[in-house]
């Protein structure tokens, strides 16, 4: 817990880092979050699950000042991203990491150029200890060596692992991790989980996972919000999320086929009717 | 009935608006090119680094064009010449016909097609894998960092290549009028330089060079960063800038040349 210290000569406004208050969000006239209320307290690592297009991506780029909400307010370190000014906003990132799905590697640098491009860009670093910092942060997540590579020539597994020494290469406060373990090997998908793991712990990062890969998430996070149809429809430590107490998320955790989320996409009209066989009683 | 003759107007007026409000979009996209521009042209080696890929690395096709060009002009402006007994006047013909109009509108076709299409194809894969979006994450603007480096650099090479393409071509006339044909040498070049004039012809192309310069190089990464961020889209966002840079050059010709000449 932590009380209403001063932190650099500024009140620190509540004990959460993140809070989202009745946000809404729609692309165009389709609505993606209706009314979201998520509370992060300060260096917890956070996992928001969901099916595909339910728009737990959506709220990710909200906390990242990407997209902005029609409606309510989203508070990071007790200021409205909503409402930042473009400098602001880029200061705001600064202060920030985001894993992207699939790395997002500048395909045209080198490994070492990748990690120390927030460096050249945001700091006034000699070369030296840009290469210090560099290779600090490849040995962090195991690729010391790889310098001089290139993204082309690295594995999916490393490639995110890349990816993450250059999102941790300012030390953020914030991290927001997008599908970190999609489209890896078990053995890759579990270097990443720990290595999340272990920057939170020794970094105090508070972060932001969003994810549908529920067992391995569920080993590393501290909290769980499950989010359907716009909405947050539970949220709970691992261990009671495992209990499962609504029917959606059992259905969730265990991925039964069938459930509250039906297996077939709703339609108007039924097969038979589509087929041209209507009233046809032999099929 | 109606429907018959109001679904193509109807179809006609949201092409015309669509090619409207995109006009407009790229027009604000170049001004927010040149507003971030201070900060990569300050970091000139971003710059530097972009000339090599748009510029030196065209040079190849720029030489070999531009000397076929002027040894086809030398074959068939000899062969017309001739028939009048005028067959000195080489010199100056191709010299003109390179310098006000072949040389800037070849080149700039040719960049076009070698260096904008790269440069749509480059940025727009940059976009489908988010590597946009990811320095725009990290507070790094991608129009100042991605986008005004290579306007720029297509900007200061399109002049370039053209004046190099003019000296291959003119060059290339000399081959065939004075060393295959065997017209004098020093007529050839004394011709040349009694009817081309410095400002009028020289520099009038230059400017003709600067501002395809400026029309490819915006449509390259602005179709790149407008591209819709799929294969597909990025492969017709590629054809879109070859299409488009050539009907733009063509027309702009013909402007420039009707102000200038």
């Amino acid at each position: 817990m932590h009380p209403l210290i001063k932190k650099n000569g500024l009140p620190v406004s509540s004990e959460f880092f993140i809070e989202l208050r009745n946000v809404t969000f729609a692309y165009g006239k389709r609505p993606v979050l209706k009314n979201i209320n998520l509370r992060i307290p300060r260096g917890e690592l956070v996992a928001i699950m969901g099916g595909s297009g339910s728009g737990k991506t959506t709220l990710l780029r909200l906390i990242s000042g990407q997209y902005r909400p029609q409606e309510g307010e989203v508070l990071v370190d007790g200021r409205d991203v909503a409402k930042m000014s473009h400098a602001e906003l880029f200061a705001h990132r600064r202060r920030m990491g985001m894993l992207f799905q699939f790395g997002a590697l500048f395909t045209d640098l080198s490994v070492f150029d990748n990690v120390a491009f927030p460096l050249r860009e945001h700091t006034r670093l000699l070369d030296g200890m840009v290469r210090d910092l560099v290779l600090l942060k490849l040995d962090a997540v195991g690729l010391r060596g790889t310098q001089d590579l290139m993204p082309a020539e690295l594995s999916g597994g490393m490639a995110r692992r890349v990816a993450l020494a250059r999102a941790i290469a300012l030390d953020p406060a914030l991290m927001l991790y997008d599908e970190p373990f999609t489209g890896l090997d078990p053995i890759s998908l579990g270097v990443i989980a720990l290595l999340i793991k272990k920057l939170n712990d020794a970094l105090g990062t508070t972060a932001v996972m969003v994810t549908h890969d529920v067992h391995k998430s569920l080993d590393i996070v501290d909290r769980v919000y499950f989010v359907a149809n716009g909405e947050i429809i539970a949220e709970g430590t691992p261990d009671e999320v495992r209990a499962a107490p609504s029917p959606w998320v059992h259905q969730f955790v265990y991925g039964e086929a069938d459930g509250p989320v039906h297996y077939a996409y709703p339609t108007a009209t039924s097969l038979l009717d589509d087929l041209g066989m209507k009233g046809d009683a032999h099929v | 009935m109606s429907e018959l003759i109001l679904a193509p107007l109807r179809k006609l007026g949201h092409m015309t608006i669509n090619a409207i409000w995109r006009l407009g979009y790229a027009s604000r996209f170049l001004i927010a090119i040149l507003m971030y521009s201070g900060q990569s042209l300050m970091r000139f080696s971003l710059v530097i680094r972009e000339v090599y890929f748009a510029g030196v690395l065209s040079l190849i096709i720029i030489i070999v064009s531009g000397l076929f060009v002027g040894m086809v002009l030398g074959l068939q402006g000899y062969n017309t010449l001739a028939r009048f007994g005028s067959s000195d006047a080489l010199g100056a013909l191709v010299a003109l016909s390179l310098l006000r109009e072949l040389g800037p509108v070849l080149a700039a076709l040719l960049f076009a097609s070698r260096s904008g299409s790269a440069m749509t194809a480059e940025i727009g894969l940059m976009k489908t894998t988010e590597q946009l979006d990811a320095m725009s994450v990290m507070a790094v603007n991608p129009v100042a960092r991605v986008v005004a480096p290579r306007f720029w650099a297509g900007v200061i090479s399109m002049p370039i290549l053209a004046a190099l393409f003019n000296v291959m071509g003119i060059f290339g006339g000399y081959l065939i009028g004075v060393v295959m044909i065997g017209l004098d040498s020093g007529t050839y070049w004394s011709q040349m330089n009694n009817s081309v004039d410095l400002h009028y012809d020289v520099i009038n192309g230059l400017i003709k060079s600067l501002v395809f310069g400026v029309a490819v190089t915006l449509i390259a990464v602005f179709e790149g960063y407008d591209a819709t961020p799929t294969a597909a889209g990025v492969s017709s966002a590629t054809t879109r800038t070859v299409v488009t840079s050539a009907l733009v050059i063509l027309a702009l010709d013909f402007i420039l040349t009707a102000f200038m000449f």
